[in-house]
């Protein structure tokens, strides 16, 4: 049987309150825990280590949206989609809001984070729907491999878009190739808060639909006998999916692969309740974002790996993982 | 062992591949003269056959001699190496999706060609190295991690293969973004735009490069298409006949690594021509055809040149750009027609 879910939380708390101070503590110049336990009660603006960790509390509060943000979309779209494949790096999701943003940058100069969020929100729902839609033509409906392949494919031909704009204008390819391989640093509070904002309606909206995602996992005639109502369910979740992605995008870059990750270890420990998986994605997305980032800090230096590379270092074995172990079944 | 194909009686079928087949050379031909002639400024045809023939014709000799023609002969050489690559993986793998650049292959090979650049300052024959290490580490990975008993072995469509190549793909991007990050802006902007795959360029000596590659992998790949056709019929069949599964595969999947990493490194990948020449040529001949398939990857290339350069107004866009933009819609298409579980073929 699997552990009790309240000890699985407890767990998953302890977990992100050591992650975050981790975060706090590492990078090119470490701290002490009691530094940092010292800066965050009594802040001094003279002392340097306060300043760094100051900096660094900035990056923590971006990976805890954004971990909580691209994991509880990824366990929302791995059970709404019956496919244990989704992502939104995967899906295209990402890719139609980088593409979005990207063609802000050179269109209209965009460069504040309220506009990379309406960007990304818009080229997250354009994404979504074409690659669902793509993937439910034809007679088997949306398969994991069908939205997989839809989900490349966009991401490709998008690739080919963002690549030619970024190659007319240097400066955009300057500003755009560090956000477009995923990364927390260089956030204010105020864009933090408000895309955040945004991320807390979609995980409130997912977590309160976790006994709906319960029944779609089963199936729609299923979930039909069980008194939902499915389109409306589909509609509802897919909004949350993409206000979670596209504020993820617009905040970090795109990110691969969390979304995926996450849910699997979550269904690893906790089982298949998507009423447990849900919570426990909400914590353990930080978690493994905030571990990835601090790990991509000190493993090349002087220079930093980006959070993106790290989280698609970790989540191409998981990827690969699943794939193997579901073997064809529903593949 | 050798082990020679069965050879087909002449049938409707292979008459209409022989049509097409002349019709695709008899296009591929004309596009060559439309990328010599066709551009800022135009060229008078009498004025370029003058300066092909070896004659000095003030302002146009060096057009035609060290610009267009090098790259419309760059252009069929590498559409036809992607397309023939692409055919390879497809018929191994038994299914459409399954082609290099959707596995994750080129992708590899870009890799090996992005840090070639980014930490020895590589180009030309090195270049070619590295890309070729990159694809095929990444050819042999995806066959570790995916492939129980190989490639194709299982029968039917190998979608697991195409799902592994997928992620792979996705992690190469992220590593590829990564060693965009760590290049100066100028070395940055150069490898993305090498990265999108162009024809701009072409010299003689990359013709000569490519050229000279696929006259030594054509007749390789000649011996090796009747016992691919073998494999098709399943390993005991093929065993059965004293064809070494595993080996042939090995060798087709060289042959293809080798074709798709050289042209990646004279070109850059350009996007899904490799995927789309296949099952193009597929349906036009209503028959697997790899000499089919080389020349509609070459059309595409040469097709997707003259765009680029000609029909958006002052700006040149790459080949790699409209390859990419148009391919990403067809793989939608085929992806709501073809049966994925079911036998890919």
């Amino acid at each position: 049987m699997h552990r009790s879910t309240p000890l699985v939380l407890a767990g998953g708390l302890l977990a992100l309150a050591v992650a975050c101070l981790l975060s706090l503590m590492i990078g090119a110049r470490t701290v002490s825990p009691s530094t940092v336990v010292e800066a965050l009660r009594a802040y001094d603006g003279s002392l340097t280590d306060h300043v760094v960790i100051r900096s660094r509390l900035l990056r923590t509060l971006a990976g805890i949206a954004v971990g909580a943000a691209l994991a509880v979309a990824g366990a929302a779209m791995q059970g709404m989609t019956r496919n244990p494949l989704a992502d939104p790096g995967i899906l295209g999701i990402n890719a139609g809001a980088t593409t979005a943003v990207v063609a802000g940058v050179y269109l209209i100069d965009a460069s504040q984070v309220a506009q990379f969020t309406a960007l990304a929100l818009l080229g997250a729902a354009l994404g979504t729907v074409v690659v669902y839609a793509v993937a439910s033509l034809g007679r088997e409906g949306a398969t994991p491999v069908k939205l997989a392949l839809a989900g490349a494919a966009l991401t490709a031909g998008l690739g080919s878009v963002v690549n030619a704009l970024v190659m007319i204008d240097d400066s955009s390819l300057d500003r755009l190739r560090f956000w477009q391989v995923g990364t927390l640093g260089a956030r204010s509070l105020a864009d933090i808060s408000r895309v955040g904002v945004l991320m807390a309606i979609g995980a409130v909206v997912i977590v309160l639909m976790a006994g709906v995602l319960n029944a779609l996992a089963l199936g729609d005639d299923a979930a039909v006998g069980l008194g939902v109502k499915v389109g409306r369910a589909r509609a509802l979740l897919g909004t949350a999916i993409i206000l979670l992605c596209g504020a993820a995008v617009a905040l970090a870059g795109p990110i691969a692969f969390l979304g995926l990750v996450v849910p699997h270890a979550a269904r690893l420990l906790v089982g298949g309740d998507y009423r447990r998986i849900v919570p426990l994605c909400l914590l353990g997305g930080p978690v493994l974002l905030l571990l990835a980032d601090t790990v991509g800090r000190v493993i090349a230096p002087p220079a930093e790996v980006q959070v993106g590379v790290m989280t698609a270092l970790v989540g191409v074995p998981v990827f690969i993982v699943v794939i193997r172990t579901r073997r064809q079944v529903g593949l | 062992m050798t082990a020679t194909a069965p050879r087909p009686r002449r049938s409707p079928r292979s008459r209409r591949t022989v049509l097409v087949t002349t019709t695709a050379g008899l296009l591929l031909l004309a596009l060559m003269i439309v990328r010599v002639l066709v551009g800022t400024p135009m060229v008078p045809l009498d004025l370029a056959l003058r300066a092909i023939g070896g004659e000095a014709v003030p302002g146009y000799s060096f057009i035609v001699m060290d610009h267009r023609l090098p790259t419309a002969v760059v252009a069929l050489l590498a559409g036809a190496a992607f397309g023939l690559s692409g055919t390879v993986f497809q018929t191994l793998l038994r299914n459409p999706l399954a082609s290099p650049d959707v596995i994750g292959v080129t992708l590899g090979s870009s890799a090996g060609a992005v840090i070639a650049m980014a930490f020895f300052q590589a180009d030309g024959r090195a270049l070619f190295w590295f890309a070729l290490l990159g694809g095929l580490l990444t050819a042999m990975l995806l066959v570790a991690v995916a492939g129980a008993g190989g490639p194709g072995a299982s029968g039917g469509a190998d979608n697991r293969f195409v799902l592994v190549g997928i992620g792979v793909a996705a992690a190469l991007g992220a590593l590829i973004s990564y060693l965009l990050t760590r290049l100066s802006l100028q070395s940055a902007g150069d490898a993305l735009h090498w990265m999108i795959g162009s024809l701009s360029s072409s010299t003689w000596d990359r013709a000569a490069v490519l050229a000279g590659a696929l006259v030594v992998l054509i007749p390789v790949l000649a011996l090796l298409v009747p016992r691919l056709r073998i494999l098709q019929l399943g390993d005991d069949t093929a065993t059965s006949l004293g064809l070494s599964a595993p080996r042939t595969r090995v060798a087709l999947i060289l042959v293809a690594v080798t074709l798709c990493a050289l042209t990646v490194a004279v070109t850059g990948p350009l996007a899904f021509v490799a995927f789309l020449a296949g099952p193009i040529a597929q349906r036009l001949a209503g028959r697997p055809s790899f000499p089919l398939a080389a020349a509609v990857g070459a059309v595409i290339v040469l097709l997707a040149d003259i765009a680029g350069q000609n029909l958006f107004g002052g700006t040149e866009l790459p080949a790699g750009v409209i390859t990419g933009a148009l391919g990403a819609p067809f793989l939608m298409w085929m992806l709501t027609r073809t049966p994925t579980s079911g036998s890919g073929r």
